[in-house]
């Protein structure tokens, strides 16, 4: 069953529901009787949260990009490879499938994940282009593979424990795999500061009412 | 399947707050539903489970986390991977793998400990100290309350089987380079996904906060 266009809001009874043990309380309450956690009806400072993590994170993304991942040293080279020069140089000696797998989970998945987020709070920031059922598919989507993108930070980590053979091969972490971990933990501080509640907000009829709170205000500090 | 009613009028006051339960990714308000054992109520909106009790989920999860608990241990101390090229040998063990960045890069070091070996344990440890009275009838720990919004809050950051799939894609990028061999602690860490994925279907988060609320 779909309720949809009919839906009733803990705020629009007056009402604040906790959003760690989905219980109830009235509004004003300052802590969850039940869990103990912060209530707020919205998280007013949610998106300048969101923006403030986002930028920091693609700040790190870029110098994750520029200075190399892996060092590796064999017997007659030194080899130094940032994300994308690695996965060329698998898909030129014929590994498309592991360039392909180093392609989508840390060049693909992190560009699209701030695209996402971003796209979010574009659309509680200004209004929204997508109906908010999309919104929220996104939302999960993002809070769901946020973490996986450090699977490259422990890829690295398990190369160069593992290869360490002495003057015949052995593969260092580069300076890129901290920018890379910062990034990935500062995206998922992002998506998690997000207030999913603002997506459904926007979509109804109160859009206008929503403008009038303090959270949508960000715009004159960001502008600036 | 069951999607919970809205309540249908302003109720009149007093509200019972006890009876209302709220979707934590949209607002949206509901009597709360009575879910049978293995049944799930949705949010209608947007499709959050928001009740899932499974009877004997309790002793479950407990077996579950002492499981991981003792996996985590093992696979700790024993070496999971191991190289050979050109008749030289290496092996490397968790700890090794964490101590991977040096110089520069040590605080890279800390943080996969964190995320692969502290922070999976203390969750799980916080959970069974959070379960174990309620499993036994008895009134809940001192700290449970705090002790179980702790592991609530460290669950993005517990990484333990993105770090098991990390060790197959290393295996694969090494495959044509050397001769790679999997150590005990490899197979403990492929069990461990499994669990820590059944674990969390098992958790039924609104059922604990309720049997913690007395």
């Amino acid at each position: 069953m779909e309720v949809s266009g009919s839906v009733t809001t803990a705020r629009d009874m007056g009402l604040v529901g906790c959003t760690r043990c989905y219980s109830v309380s009235s509004r004003g309450t300052a802590h969850c009787p039940r869990c103990g956690s912060a209530l707020q009806s919205r998280d007013r400072l949610s998106l300048q949260k969101v923006w403030a993590w986002w930028l920091v994170g693609l700040m790190c993304y870029i110098p994750a990009n520029l200075y190399p991942m892996l060092e590796t040293r064999t017997l007659v080279s030194v080899q130094s490879d940032t994300i994308v020069g690695g996965a060329v140089d698998l898909a030129r000696h014929g590994n498309w499938g592991v360039a392909a797998i180093i392609l989508v989970a840390s060049v693909l998945i992190p560009v699209v994940k701030f695209v996402i987020v971003a796209g979010l709070a574009l659309g509680v920031w200004l209004g929204p282009k997508v109906p908010e059922g999309q919104r929220h598919f996104w939302y999960e989507i993002v809070e769901y593979i946020g973490r996986w993108s450090m699977i490259d930070v422990f890829v690295v980590a398990i190369l160069s424990s593992l290869v360490q053979l002495q003057a015949l091969a052995s593969i260092t972490p580069g300076r890129a795999s901290l920018f890379f971990a910062l990034s990935v933990i500062f995206t998922m501080l992002a998506a998690k500061s997000f207030d999913s509640r603002l997506i459904w907000d926007t979509g109804q009829s109160d859009i206008a009412s929503n403008r009038r709170t303090p959270a949508v205000d960000v715009k004159g500090d960001l502008s600036a | 399947m069951t999607t919970p009613q809205m309540p249908t009028q302003q109720p009149s006051p007093p509200i019972d707050l006890d009876r209302l339960i709220a979707c934590p990714n949209c607002d949206a308000l509901y009597t709360t539903p009575t879910v049978e054992s293995q049944d799930k109520a949705y949010c209608g909106r947007c499709h959050t489970v928001l009740i899932a009790p499974r009877r004997k989920a309790g002793k479950q999860l407990i077996a579950l986390a002492l499981t991981v608990l003792i996996l985590i241990t093992a696979a700790t101390l024993f070496p999971f991977l191991a190289i050979d090229a050109g008749g030289m040998h290496h092996d490397a063990s968790i700890l090794q793998t964490a101590f991977a960045f040096e110089g520069a890069l040590l605080g890279l070091s800390v943080a996969v400990m964190m995320f692969i070996v502290v922070i999976p344990m203390l969750r799980l440890i916080l959970l069974i100290y959070v379960l174990t009275p309620i499993i036994r009838d008895r009134p809940p720990a001192r700290w449970a309350k705090r002790a179980f919004g702790l592991s609530e809050a460290l669950n993005p950051w517990s990484m333990a089987e993105i770090f098991a799939l990390g060790c197959a894609v290393a295996l694969v990028k090494l495959s044509d380079l050397a001769q790679v061999q999997y150590g005990p602690a490899a197979w403990l860490f492929a069990i461990l996904v499994v669990i820590v994925v059944v674990t969390d279907s098992l958790m039924c988060r609104y059922s604990i906060w309720k049997s913690l609320d007395q």
